[in-house]
């Protein structure tokens, strides 16, 4: 009994001893690269890099390391390949200035790749330069948090995305910073994956871009100023809460864009100053509550192939036009919504209007159909086409309308 | 001074001027009369550009009025019913009038004088009674010593006190040389002032001689008399 | 004509029809600006506002005016000026009263609240709204002698180029909406001067992301250097024609 007790105890000790050691690299130590402390390290060791200019071109981390920095050490690649390349689980990379990957249309090259891997953490780094930021492939239980991304090619396309997943799963994505990639963040077959937090701005095309990635969750992320907004495609199970989604402004751009999205939950969401907030395409019983449309071009733009969804308690105020359609709707429902054009009345009041809204104006219509007729925007003309129409309604399609309209905005 | 030529104007239907040849020097005092829509007026006011002639000319010291305005310069006009913006006061529209024009020495405000109407400069022009408004018509019309005067039936509306200034006013006028075209309807007046008389029968010159003639022809004394025998000849014509 | 100018500018003063337009004009301004923060919202009520008040004030005041002046001009016709002073005069006297009208109830607000281009914009197209629809409110008043049927015909032509035009337009738009309508659209625009003033301004709000693909069409023309110098020529034209036209007629009216 007692053997077995001090064996143990000698495992345990032996264990704590290797965990306990660490690797110091500065330009004055024992060991001067990042490559080199990676070949003595032994699994579970801790690199610390001192402050300082490293040189990593496609440095593979093949053992379970953890690599921090002290003082956002820059770790450079010169632009010949990729940075730093995770082969291993359980490694930790933190503090890191990750600069100047290649960049080119043969291969992803990325600042930080994690490559069938579990438990990786990314965490606290500054990537600057690189063509991805930080990309995960067949990689599951990892976390990437408070990064800071400023994609290459500030502005242009000729730039890569700043997270990006493929095959993975149960990945936890925190307060990060994404700017000046080509898409903010870029799911692939990613599943039940956390996205929170995070910043998406100023992306050339996408602030989040996602598809075939089922069952994850978006929380309080802000997605603005990109240039054609979010777009989610196929896609089932999302659940998007909290995010704004704002100043997507141009001839194509959309706050969110739903193309054959089912079965997902859009709640309590902020669409303000896009061009469209929300436009969806063959997307099937997806829940809007409690969101906030202001100030856009267009609130919603739902095409007839869209089925059974549920639009209650969301706001509109102050969008140029509220909805618009290409067609009949089927199985949609919109209740409890408050609509700022709703001119109705509540005699019983109960603070629900007496009389349904159409939130689709005849304008709105006519302009699908020949959009030359967008010269006579806001004409006096229109405005009274419009009240005529709403008084004695023929062209707009008959099911786009709100039976329970709210007298006051709903409270969300 | 004054000469039309084969002046003609329609309004619509109503041919009022049938090709009309006159002739008005300085020095004359010309009453033109007759019926109501003779004419008379719509004359005037071809002479002054306010109404412009279908065809012929009209020429003042030889030059065509036609395309001109500075002409008017010299002529003093008195209005039937002057119309003035309402919410000026008499000060204020003789002191515009005089602002309008470019030369404005040698300004006769004699007839403002007599008629008092400094005292009224502060009153707005809709607050006057008909007959100020005339007095301030014919002051306006002498104000700046023209050459010619024309006074569409300047002393209808006139108390006769005003009325007697008036015609001593235009008897002067004429004893210093200028051409002054009245119409009127007062016979005993055309009698004190006019030396000539031109009978205006639908739009056409029935008779213009001067005075003494008329009574010549005629062989009446008065002129009414004279000029009702005339008339009764053109409509049994 | 200046000093006509002058006596006019005086006359319109005293009368409170004018100052009611400003203060009607500055109370809107200023509920419009202080209702949104977002002042880019507020200058779209505020252009929404201006283009039917704006040009409906302005042609009625006019005809208006110019009749009430008739014995002013019947005045000033047996006085040696010229009939293109008395009507220019006449113009310059009511446009600039208006104008300082309108400059007091919306160019002032906007300079408080929003003084940037759009603003610019929308004063521009205000002052030349209203310039214009002076002008097309003299060629009414000269053409027709009597003062209802002048009025008459004012409100009808505000009622055309508010209402009608646009429907025929759409009526148009719809008869020939498969052919390449490009050209066609900027020629409509400019036969409006209502239209060309609220497309101008639309384009400096940045709507145009609105508007799509015609959208684009539509920017490419109106927001280029070419465009706007365009738009304003034809401003000018909307001015400066039935200005002439009247002042055609006015040259041979009987008074």
């Amino acid at each position: 009994m007692k053997t077995v007790v001090l064996s143990c105890f000698l495992i345990l000790v032996s264990c704590f001893l290797a965990e306990a050691r660490t690797i110091v690299v500065c330009s004055d130590c024992k060991v001067k690269q990042l490559t080199a402390a990676l070949d003595i390290a032994a699994d579970y060791d801790t690199i610390l890099l001192k402050k300082g200019t490293y040189l990593s071109v496609n440095t593979e981390i093949k053992k379970q390391v953890v690599i921090i920095g002290e003082g956002y050490p820059v770790i450079d690649g010169q632009e010949k390949d990729e940075v730093l390349v995770v082969l291993s689980d359980n490694v930790v990379i933190s503090g890191l200035w990750i600069k100047n990957s290649k960049r080119g249309s043969m291969k992803d090259y990325a600042g930080i790749r994690v490559n069938e891997a579990k438990n990786v953490k990314i965490i606290n780094c500054k990537l600057e330069n690189t063509f991805f930021g930080i990309y995960l492939s067949k990689s599951q239980n990892c976390l990437i948090a408070n990064n800071h991304s400023k994609g290459a090619n500030y502005g242009k396309s000729d730039t890569g995305n700043g997270i990006h997943l493929w095959k993975c799963d149960s990945v936890k994505i925190e307060n990060n910073q994404m700017e000046g990639h080509r898409d903010g963040m870029y799911f692939e077959f990613a599943h039940f994956c956390l996205i929170e937090k995070n910043l998406c701005e100023r992306n050339y095309r996408y602030g989040l871009h996602f598809m075939f990635s089922d069952d994850d969750v978006y929380r309080n992320n802000t997605f603005q100023n990109n240039g054609t907004g979010v777009a989610v495609m196929y896609t089932k199970n999302v659940e998007m809460y909290d995010n704004t989604f704002q100043n997507n402004w141009g001839d194509a751009a959309y706050g969110l864009l739903l193309k054959d999205i089912s079965n997902s939950i859009i709640e309590r969401n902020t669409f303000t100053n896009n061009t469209v907030g929300v436009t969806m395409e063959g997307s099937n019983m997806i829940t809007f509550s409690k969101n906030n449309f202001t100030s856009n071009g267009y609130a919603l733009k739902v095409m007839a192939n869209c089925i059974r969804d549920t639009f209650m308690y969301n706001n509109f105020t102050a969008n140029t036009f509220d909805a618009a359609t290409n067609g009949e709707l089927r199985e949609n429902s919109f209740m409890y919504n408050y609509w700022d054009k709703y001119e109705g009345y509540d005699l019983n009041r109960d603070k629900i209007g007496d009389v349904p809204f159409r939130p689709v104006s005849l304008y709105s219509m006519i302009i699908e159909q020949m959009p030359y007729a967008v010269m006579l925007l806001r004409s006096f003309t229109v405005e009274i086409l419009n009240r005529a129409e709403k008084s004695i309604p023929g062209i707009v399609p008959e099911t786009f309308q709100d039976y329970a309209p709210m007298m006051k905005p709903n409270t969300l | 001074m004054i000469r039309t030529e084969q002046l003609e104007k329609s309004f619509g239907k109503l041919h009022v001027l049938k090709g009309l040849d006159v002739e008005f020097n300085s020095g004359q005092v010309v009453s033109i009369i007759g019926h109501n829509g003779s004419g008379k007026t719509t004359l005037i006011k071809c002479i002054l550009g306010m109404v412009v002639a279908d065809k012929g000319k009209i020429f003042f010291n030889g030059k065509s009025i036609s395309g001109d305005f500075r002409y008017r310069e010299q002529i003093g006009y008195m209005p039937q019913i002057g119309h003035y913006p309402e919410n000026m006061k008499i000060g204020q529209i003789f002191k515009m009038m005089k602002d309008l024009r470019k030369n404005v020495d040698n300004l006769d405000e004699s007839l403002m004088e007599e008629y008092k109407l400094s005292e009224l400069f502060e009153k707005p022009m809709h607050a006057l009674s008909g007959g100020t408004t005339q007095k301030v018509s014919a002051s306006l019309a002498f104000l700046f010593n023209p050459k010619v005067l024309i006074l569409d039936e300047p002393t209808a509306g006139l108390d006769p006190l005003a009325a007697e200034i008036l015609k001593a006013k235009i008897i002067e006028a004429k004893s210093r040389g200028k051409l002054v075209i009245i119409t009127s309807h007062i016979m005993s007046e055309v009698e004190e002032m006019a030396d000539t008389v031109m009978y205006l029968y639908e739009g056409k010159v029935n008779f213009y001689n001067s005075v003494a003639e008329l009574k010549k022809q005629t062989g009446e004394e008065k002129v009414g008399k004279a000029i009702a025998k005339i008339m009764k000849q053109s409509a049994h014509v | 004509m200046f000093k006509i100018a002058k006596y006019v500018v005086y006359d319109i003063l005293r009368s409170k029809v004018l100052i009611a337009y400003s203060l009607f004009l500055l109370l809107v301004s200023f509920s419009l600006f202080s209702m949104e923060e977002n002042s880019s919202k507020s200058l779209i009520s505020l252009m929404s506002v201006v283009m039917i008040i704006v040009p409906l004030v302005s042609i009625i005041f006019s005809t208006t005016y110019f009749y009430n002046a008739y014995q002013f001009i019947e005045l000033l016709v047996a006085q040696p000026i010229s009939r293109s002073s008395i009507l220019l005069g006449e113009f310059i006297g009511v446009s600039l009263s208006l104008l300082t009208a309108l400059f007091a109830g919306v160019g002032i607000p906007i300079l408080i609240y929003s003084p940037d281009a759009t603003g610019l914009v929308l004063m521009i197209s205000g002052f030349a709204l209203t310039l214009s629809f002076i002008s097309l409110a003299f060629f009414s008043s000269v053409a027709m002698r009597d003062k209802a049927k002048g009025i008459g015909m004012s409100l009808m032509l505000w009622f055309y180029f508010s209402v009608i035009y646009d429907g025929l337009v759409l009526g148009i738009l719809f008869s020939f909406n498969e052919y390449p309508l490009e050209k066609a659209v900027i020629a409509l625009a400019s036969f409006n001067p209502i239209d060309l003033g609220r497309i101008i301004i639309l384009m400096k709000m940045d709507i145009s992301a609105l508007m799509g693909l015609t959208g684009a069409v539509y920017k490419q023309f109106f927001g280029s250097n070419f465009g706007i110098i365009y738009s304003l020529i034809i401003m000018l034209f909307w001015i400066i024609l039935p200005l002439l036209f009247a002042l055609h007629i006015f040259k041979k009216k009987n008074l």
